[in-house]
């Protein structure tokens, strides 16, 4: 009987989530499952002649439950306070916004870009992570839909397809960037990197940088790799390189691991300078992460919460009002993401009786155009480059008294 | 003794039967256009995983050794089926017949993978077992990781890190280290899944109804009792998890060559539990259980999303899960169930008379 009444209260559970769901006004899943003649469809077909506002339905796609879900639900989140401020400029374009959870992994993600096909995307903005990134880009190639992903880093993403674009930088671009800017500003004389091996972009960001640190005649005393961001223990890579008597530790990683890296040196009392790539955006809003340890990182983001302007002000203001945590840099991608597939729509004549493959091959030809170029919270004057790289500069800032400031 | 062949082999028939029905009424339901796409997109993944699980209740079910690897051989099979199906661009240019080779040469690996691991291991028993497949699947996985392959004109080429790893100018890098197999052409498709469970129910069945089979299930209920009637222990046990894994192989290939890239880390020890999830939520020993599991279960996270409740689907799946768990453990329950059946048994064998 007890065992009855337990499978009682878990139904009543279920019920009881299933109705929590019912009002949420953010994710606009009413679609029909069952609407397979979407590839044919056009935005805003019933809105077009008579100088009204098309709509352009933005299908994304990112993790937004599991391990990586504070990446997904930022580009989310992000993507979602740019989708209300265009939508309430009453401009020549709407916007309508359905994202779509992927968990992180490939196969999800591809179920959810079909998912987003029958509720009738568009353009298509995802993945938040690079290895489901891969698998959808090669999708939309096949379908011809056009994608832009606010923090897919990896070359694989773009690599031969026209229609995939970033709104970050690339990995080896950013490792690149890291060696150049040790080289100019003289920081360091021996250098050190832990990285993840099993994860494309600590790897990616890691090889660019060893190759260019080579290039560039700095030293590298020592490599060290670990395999994945569970791991927990980093003692063995810091001896390494306390031994090699490196004084300078790259950390082309997320934050989670690179948090337990500043506490682990802290306690063997090895103090190099860690230079960091944009994963280590956010390690300062981590629950009960003491901001001493970061005193001094220095990190490559494109985003800085605490900057000045009006935009950035407002957005991180509206991000705090609706969500109570400040906005990392994936959050402030995808945010620039909408503002660049609103203005490119702007600019196209006629978008609203487009079909998918002719809006795809219309966007693409307004990005890579040349003249095209996007204002943004991570930039100004964003363009991009035939391959689908962006092109903006890398912004490097210094943790100082728990709050960046921009170097 | 013969009603109870005749009653095996029935069962096996029902197997076949409701894998062809459901594969008829799918196409049937695509060629009408009923069909969204993200169910379509699903339909050959499913089709893997009931493999999987099929494969998985051979090891757990009928020879009665917990493995906790199982995604290790779905592994090894994907990438060596994602590296022949590239090598053999040239010499099979029809497609469904390089995918067959592929699958072919992925069963190979994934058996390979097993008898590696079962010779030394199958002398364990219960959980030690457990410990090493469990550890089996992370290690390949961490293999994999680092391991670059590519083919160029003097041939393949193995190496295990980027600074090693040398192409001709017009090779093709097939593996890339944590990066994974990427550029890979889709071959997979709905038909090919189908007709893997096919000949996976035919291979299982055939052999739990075999000779060969009621020695494995003999060693499984009392392995000394067995061993005392001159069972060879190694011998059984090898021959199921060697099965096991071939058949994980092939599906690892199928899965592999639906995705344009893949990666290693998909192959995790979350996945060896999941297809567990699966089987033992379909009933230990139950192939049909397993099959109807594995298809439900992996498409139900996405149906999840055509509610309004996008946001707690994975919560919603989990509870989902114990209220199976719950429900197929439950006396209550199974009596009532119990009773329902033997109803509707009853009236049939009066209809008969």
């Amino acid at each position: 009987m007890k065992k009855f009444l337990a499978l009682l209260l878990a139904l009543a559970m279920t019920l009881a989530l299933a109705a929590c769901g019912g009002n949420d006004s953010q994710n606009d899943n009413s679609a029909p499952a069952d609407n397979t003649q979407s590839d044919a469809q056009t935005p805003g077909d019933d809105a077009q002649s008579s100088g009204e506002a098309v709509t352009i339905k933005i299908g994304g796609i990112g993790p937004i439950t599991g391990d990586l879900a504070q990446y997904g639900t930022a580009t989310q989140w992000g993507a979602q306070i740019a989708v209300d401020e265009i939508n309430a400029l009453n401009g020549p374009v709407k916007l309508e916004y359905n994202f779509q959870d992927d968990t992180g992994v490939s196969d999800t993600a591809v179920s959810a870009y079909n998912n987003l096909k029958d509720w009738g995307a568009n353009v298509i903005y995802g993945c938040t992570t690079t290895t489901p990134c891969v698998t959808v880009a090669s999708e939309t190639y096949a379908d011809r839909y056009f994608q832009l992903t606010p923090s897919a880093s990896s070359t694989d993403v773009t690599d031969g397809k026209d229609n995939v674009f970033q709104m970050c930088f690339t990995d080896p671009g950013q490792g690149t960037a890291a060696a150049n800017y040790l080289k100019d500003n003289g920081l360091g004389t021996k250098y050190a990197v832990i990285y993840n091996n099993g994860d494309q972009y600590s790897s990616g960001i890691a090889d660019a940088f060893i190759a260019k640190a080579g290039e560039l005649g700095l030293e590298i005393v020592a490599t060290q790799t670990y395999p994945e961001d569970t791991t927990t223990d980093y003692t063995v890579q810091l001896n390494a390189c306390k031994d090699a008597g490196a004084d300078l530790v790259f950390l082309p990683i997320y934050y989670t691991p690179a948090s337990l890296i500043l506490n682990q040196a802290k306690q063997m009392d090895y103090a190099p300078t860690f230079f960091g790539a944009d994963g280590m955006d956010g390690m300062l809003d981590m629950e009960g992460f003491d901001k001493s340890l970061a005193e001094g990182l220095l990190l490559m983001t494109p985003f800085n919460a605490s900057g000045t302007d009006d935009r950035t002000v407002s957005f991180v203001e509206k991000y705090q009002a609706d969500h109570g945590i400040l906005p990392n840099q994936f959050a402030a991608d995808g945010y620039d993401c909408m503002y660049a597939i609103y203005e490119a729509c702007c600019q196209i004549e006629g978008v609203g009786s487009m079909s998918n493959e002719e809006l795809c091959d219309a966007l693409i030809a307004v990005f890579t155009g040349g003249s095209f170029s996007v204002d943004g919270l991570t930039g100004s004057g964003m363009s991009w480059l035939t391959n689908g790289e962006v092109s903006k500069d890398p912004v490097v800032v210094k943790v100082e008294n728990g709050a960046y400031v921009t170097q | 003794m013969k009603k109870k062949v005749n009653k095996n082999s029935l069962n096996g028939f029902i197997n076949y039967g409701i894998v062809v029905a459901a594969y008829v009424v799918i196409r049937a339901m695509i060629g009408g256009g009923m069909v969204s796409n993200s169910l379509q997109s699903l339909l050959v993944p499913a089709c893997c995983y009931v493999v999987m699980a099929v494969s998985l209740n051979l090891t757990v079910g009928i020879l009665g050794e917990l493995s906790l690897g199982h995604a290790g051989f779905m592994s090894l099979g994907a990438f060596s089926g994602i590296v022949a199906s590239i090598m053999l661009q040239e010499a099979i240019p029809f497609i469904p017949l390089r995918l067959a080779a592929s699958m072919a040469i992925g069963a190979l690996a994934g058996a390979l993978g097993g008898a590696i691991v079962g010779v030394p291991v199958l002398r364990l028993q219960g959980d030690y077992l457990a410990i090493v497949t469990l550890a089996f699947g992370q290690i390949i996985k961490n293999i994999i990781m680092v391991l670059y392959v590519g083919v160029d004109e003097t041939g393949i080429h193995v190496a295990a890190s980027s600074d090693r790893f040398v192409l001709a100018d017009d090779g093709v890098a097939i593996i890339k280290g944590p990066m994974g197999a990427v550029g890979v052409t889709k071959l997979a498709s709905f038909t090919a899944g189908f007709i893997l469970i096919l000949v996976t129910l035919l291979v299982v069945q055939n052999l739990v109804s075999s000779r060969a089979g009621r020695a494995i299930m003999a060693l499984r209920d009392n392995r000394i009792a067995a061993e005392s009637v001159g069972i060879n222990v190694t011998k059984y046990k090898l021959m199921a998890f060697v099965i096991s894994a071939a058949l994980a192989g092939a599906a690892g290939a199928l899965f592999g060559l639906n995705y344009s890239s893949t990666v290693a880390s998909k192959f995790d020890f979350n996945t060896s539990i999941l297809v567990l999830v699966f089987v033992v939520l379909g009933g230990l020993g139950s192939i049909r259980g397993s099959m109807i599991a594995a298809a439900l279960l992996y498409v139900l996270p996405e149906l999840l999303r055509s509610f309004d409740i996008a946001e707690y689907r994975m919560l919603i799946y989990a509870i989902i899960l114990i209220l199976v768990m719950l429900v197929t453990n439950n006396p209550t329950m199974k009596t009532f169930f119990g009773s329902l059946l033997k109803k509707s048994k009853k009236k049939k064998e009066g209809a008969g008379a």
